[in-house]
């Protein structure tokens, strides 16, 4: 039975220029111990989807879904209060910012206590061995002394590994990193997401990943969703995306790396991504897609097979020439 | 593309719809506040009374009728519609007296604003941009003027240069202008960091065009706020003023000089004492309630979009 | 000449007094300890680093923001370091113009485009005629990219890349020799990242603009860069150019750095050179070599003797170990 399991979840923001659709029908399931990576670019609603699972969005957010289950229970008719035992003990967090996402005001121990009071019924004392525990395991050198640090003396991988150290506290079975490592330099990133793997294979508890590099992706992840403009375009596993996207976008966004730079110019994706106001017809990429046909501007694609399109890519590369709908895949 | 149907439309059709649709999302956040929208409204009426005084009060405010002294507002025994809300001391019609009344008030406001305004932004513009002992002293000065309590500072000015509405005005706006210096200088400070004023500065662009055109434009929005909310505390010091007998002198209808000359006449004609307090009242705290508005709708934090 | 220097800079430094009172000597943060560098037109030098490691200070010294503490800055002849009369500094202004990082934050939100792009020869060309100003700003829009209707628009109307667009043209209105780009991709998106790339490589062909490009992305850098600077805590570590850099890394820190970069290929998930350790307080400098704590090859002239770059092999590295030939030889593609 999958950890996480959502289907067709929708999260819809009330604006001052009408209903705005950040996340469009996102399906997804996690299973126990499996790291998960979520791409896109900004606007792609990955934060935003898995911050709906949280219930973490404004008051303004409306989350639908026509399911939305942790280990079996029902999040969406889930009271407050068993939302909260859920979140913060078996499903977890953590965020870009590290240097904001901690509170100014008071010590670190303070905060990895916090927590531990919330979701355990261990005693105070039980509490500070178990907090100087969760930061050698994050490590953190000289975890004793660094009870009592605020958060504005620790550096940005430092914060990002009491963040983790805070979250992973309960025991988590899943732990949702919000881009964690895009604000750290390249060496500190590299030790967190080693961090993150060897804690996941400590503990066995599942990963879901939400980055836009894919670099990170390539190294981290076992699984990849790709999410363009609030819908999922192609959920595959990471050696299979990699080695033949089948959706244009993923192939474009491949192509545009630097990395993968052939010559002097950089094969680029001409347009930008669609906003609240200008959302085109039919799929959502099409006006920016190199194999766009009539099809796609008239009638939006079903997520079938993995892949979000009309005419996915075969594994040389090119689309296929009859659409998906007609051959009944 | 997407982008087809801008394509055809001029520059400034372009940026005529750009400003309609702020103004759209402006008013979509300032309508929410059911409070700010109905002080915005009491505020209009105000605005067109002031403006529009000598046609739609029924009298002119200086004119006595010896005939009606003291006589009550028309819902009461003895009153007559001729004087709606009565009629004051020496006779002349509270009702007109408070429109022309409105009319200075609206005045003051203004003047002391744009002065305490002016003075503000150029000190405090100054002091966040050249900062050194200049800085230091204008600050501490601002800080004297803070530490006593306005409207003694007021009263004492007004002592020195003497009773009167035009040096009323100066005195409130000398008492508001550390409030907009610090303003100003805090978000100087904020602003001088900004990468678009270091481009302008690479770009070659001397102080003068560096505060004018980077950085001044960047702090109006607190300034506006904090002006809107000022205008209200304006209208009450110089009625405080008024009231002490060191603001407009009488026979000036101005509302709190009208509360003055009513103050014997509390238990015996309530009238001549209670509309000129009601006016003060509703006027400040419908801008308070428009400040308050005015304030969420800036404020990009709160937006939602 | 095509080929004689634009800029030229030698033993730069930067020194910033923190703290200090009435009662207490100011603590010295040496921001950049010392460093030496030439751009040509047409081509591109890469400064490389993490936080604190310098490059910004270095961007502002060479935009002539900020004035070197210590050391010699020659542009386009000139000597800078020194003071420089009126006329000079004008037209040195004019020489080497800036792209920041933060699209959000570069431009004046008050401001139209037309108005952005237009200041900088409003203050340096008053010669100009509006008309002939206008015509200018015009054409660089176009020649980034953008559309004629986006002269009359404000910043907050724009995406990010379409900023760093308007950016770019702002900067090379005055025909500048040098461009000084602080990561001026880094906060963009990948396919948006690739269009902005593609425009900066097209101007350097067309205006041969010397290009200072610093950044912490690594592949960028190997798709745009000429030469590679790499630098740690203020100090130059390596300098080479991008194809030695990047098939031989010399020093540890080098190394680390490429190790440490995500590479988009999951066939290929190595083992990483773990860097352990933190960057350490620029405040409080380690003794001898700054990147001994965290290097595994540090002994004790490390600890000791602070390493000067020394032409190795095609390279300029600042490494005991190098220079004594005691690294394994690593290849890293």
């Amino acid at each position: 039975m999958p950890l996480l399991s959502l289907r067709d979840l929708t999260v819809e923001f009330a604006t001052a220029h009408g209903s705005f659709r950040a996340v469009d029908r996102i399906s997804l399931d996690i299973d126990p111990g499996e790291i998960v990576a979520i791409v896109g670019e900004s606007g792609s609603g990955k934060s935003v989807s898995m911050l709906a699972v949280m219930g973490l969005l404004p008051w303004t957010a409306k989350v639908t879904a026509t399911k939305m289950e942790f280990a079996g229970r029902d999040l969406l008719s889930a009271s407050p209060k068993d939302k909260r035992d859920i979140v913060g003990r078996e499903m977890a967090m953590i965020f870009q910012e590290p240097m904001t996402s901690l509170n100014p005001c008071f010590t670190v121990g303070f905060q990895i206590d916090e927590v531990l009071r919330r979701h355990t019924t261990l005693t105070r004392a039980e509490r500070r061995t178990r907090a100087v525990e969760l930061m050698g395991m994050v490590g953190i050198p000289s975890p004793e002394a660094r009870l009592k640090v605020f958060p504005h003396q620790l550096s940005g991988g430092m914060s990002q590994r009491v963040m983790i150290a805070m979250m992973i506290a309960c025991r988590p079975r899943l732990l949702i990193a919000d881009e964690p490592t895009t604000a750290l330099d390249v060496t500190i990133q590299a030790q967190i997401l080693e961090l993150l793997v060897d804690l996941q294979k400590e503990t066995g508890m599942a990963l879901a990943l939400i980055t836009h590099d894919m670099g990170v992706v390539a190294e981290t992840a076992q699984r990849v969703q790709v999410q363009y403009a609030g819908q999922q375009v192609e959920t595959r596993p990471v050696i299979d995306l990699f080695r033949a996207p089948r959706h244009p976008y993923t192939q474009a966004m491949l192509a545009a790396l630097p990395e993968r730079a052939v010559g002097g110019r950089l094969p680029s994706i001409p347009g930008v991504v669609p906003g609240q106001l200008d959302r085109p017809q039919g799929c959502l990429f099409h006006p920016r897609c190199a194999h766009a046909q009539a099809l796609c501007s008239e009638r939006e694609p079903d997520f079938l097979d993995g892949v979000r399109c009309h005419f996915p890519l075969d594994e040389t590369g090119r689309p296929i020439t009859r659409a998906v709908e007609e051959i009944g895949a | 593309m997407s982008q087809a149907p801008s394509e055809t439309r001029t520059a400034s059709q372009a940026s005529r719809d750009a400003r309609l649709r702020a103004l759209a999302e402006f008013w979509y956040y300032f309508s929410e506040n059911k409070g700010a929208v109905a002080g915005m409204i009491f505020v209009i009426i105000i605005v067109i009374a002031a403006l529009g005084a000598d046609w739609i009060a029924p009298y002119a405010p200086q004119t006595q009728f010896r005939d009606n002294i003291l006589q009550p507002p028309f819902w009461q025994n003895g009153g007559s519609t001729a004087f709606l809300l009565g009629t004051d001391p020496i006779g002349r019609d509270i009702l007109s007296r408070l429109i022309h009344g409105a009319r200075l008030s609206l005045f003051v406001g203004c003047i002391v604003i744009v002065l305490s305004l002016t003075s503000g932004i150029l000190l405090g513009i100054t002091a966040g941009y050249i900062r050194g002992a200049y800085e230091v002293l204008l600050m501490r000065v601002m800080d004297v003027i803070l530490a006593v309590p306005s409207l003694l500072m007021a009263l004492v000015l007004v002592a020195i240069l003497g009773p009167g509405l035009e040096n009323a005005m100066i005195a409130i706006a000398v008492t508001f202008t550390p409030h907009f210096v610090r303003l100003t200088r805090a978000r100087t400070l904020a602003e001088i960091k900004r990468d678009y004023v270091t481009a302008s500065r690479v770009a070659g662009a001397g102080s003068i065009r560096l505060m004018a055109t980077a950085i001044l434009p960047n702090c109006m929005a607190p300034l506006i706020v904090q002006a809107t909310l000022s205008f209200s505390s304006a209208i009450l010091d110089a009625a405080a003023l008024g009231f002490l007998g060191m603001g407009a002198q009488p026979p000036t209808p101005e509302w709190g000089t009208m509360l003055a000359e009513a103050r014997e006449f509390i238990t015996r004609a309530w009238w001549v004492v209670t509309f000129p307090g009601l006016a003060i009242l509703l006027t400040v705290l419908a801008i308070n309630l428009m400040g308050d508005g005015l304030r969420d709708a800036l404020d990009p934090k709160m937006k939602r979009s | 000449m095509i080929d004689s220097p634009v800029l030229e800079a030698q033993g730069l430094e930067r020194h910033y007094d923190i703290g200090g009172g009435l009662f207490r000597k100011p603590s010295v943060v040496k921001a950049v300890g010392g460093a030496s560098f030439t751009l040509t037109a047409g081509r591109t030098l890469a400064v490389v680093g993490e936080s604190g490691c310098g490059k910004s200070t270095l961007a502002r010294m060479v935009t002539m923001i900020e004035p070197p503490s210590a050391g010699m800055l020659k542009i386009d002849g000139v000597d800078v370091s020194q003071p420089v009369d009126r006329d000079a500094a004008k037209r040195l202004r004019q020489t080497v113009q800036i792209v920041f990082q933060d699209p959000y934050g570069s431009l004046n939100p008050r401001q139209r485009v037309g108005t952005i792009l237009e200041e900088p020869l409003v203050i340096n060309r008053p010669e100009m005629s509006a008309a002939e100003r206008q015509d200018a700003a015009r054409r660089m829009m176009a020649r980034v990219g953008l559309r004629p209707e986006h002269y009359a628009r404000y910043p907050h109307m724009f995406s990010g890349g379409q900023r760093q667009r308007i950016a770019i043209a702002r900067a090379l209105m005055l025909n500048p020799r040098i461009l000084v780009l602080d990561e001026p991709v880094s906060a963009l998106d990948v396919s948006i990242q690739a269009q902005v790339l593609n425009l900066l490589a097209d101007l350097q062909q067309e205006f041969q603009v010397a290009y200072l490009f610093i950044s912490h992305d690594l592949s960028v850098v190997r798709h745009i860069a000429d030469e590679v600077l790499v630098m740690y805590l203020g100090k130059p570590v390596e300098m080479a150019s991008r194809d030695q850099l990047f098939s031989a890394p010399s020093h540890p820190y080098t190394r680390a750095l490429l190790s440490a970069t995500p590479v988009a290929d999951p066939t290929r998930r190595r083992d990483r050179i773990r860097l352990t350790g933190e960057l350490p307080s620029p405040l409080n400098p380690p003794s001898g070599c700054y990147f001994h704590p965290r290097c595994r090859f540090a002994d004790d002239r490390c600890r000791a003797e602070e390493p000067l770059l020394i032409p190795a092999a095609g390279h300029r590295t600042a490494c005991h170990a190098v220079e004594e030939n005691r690294l394994p030889v690593e290849e890293v593609v």
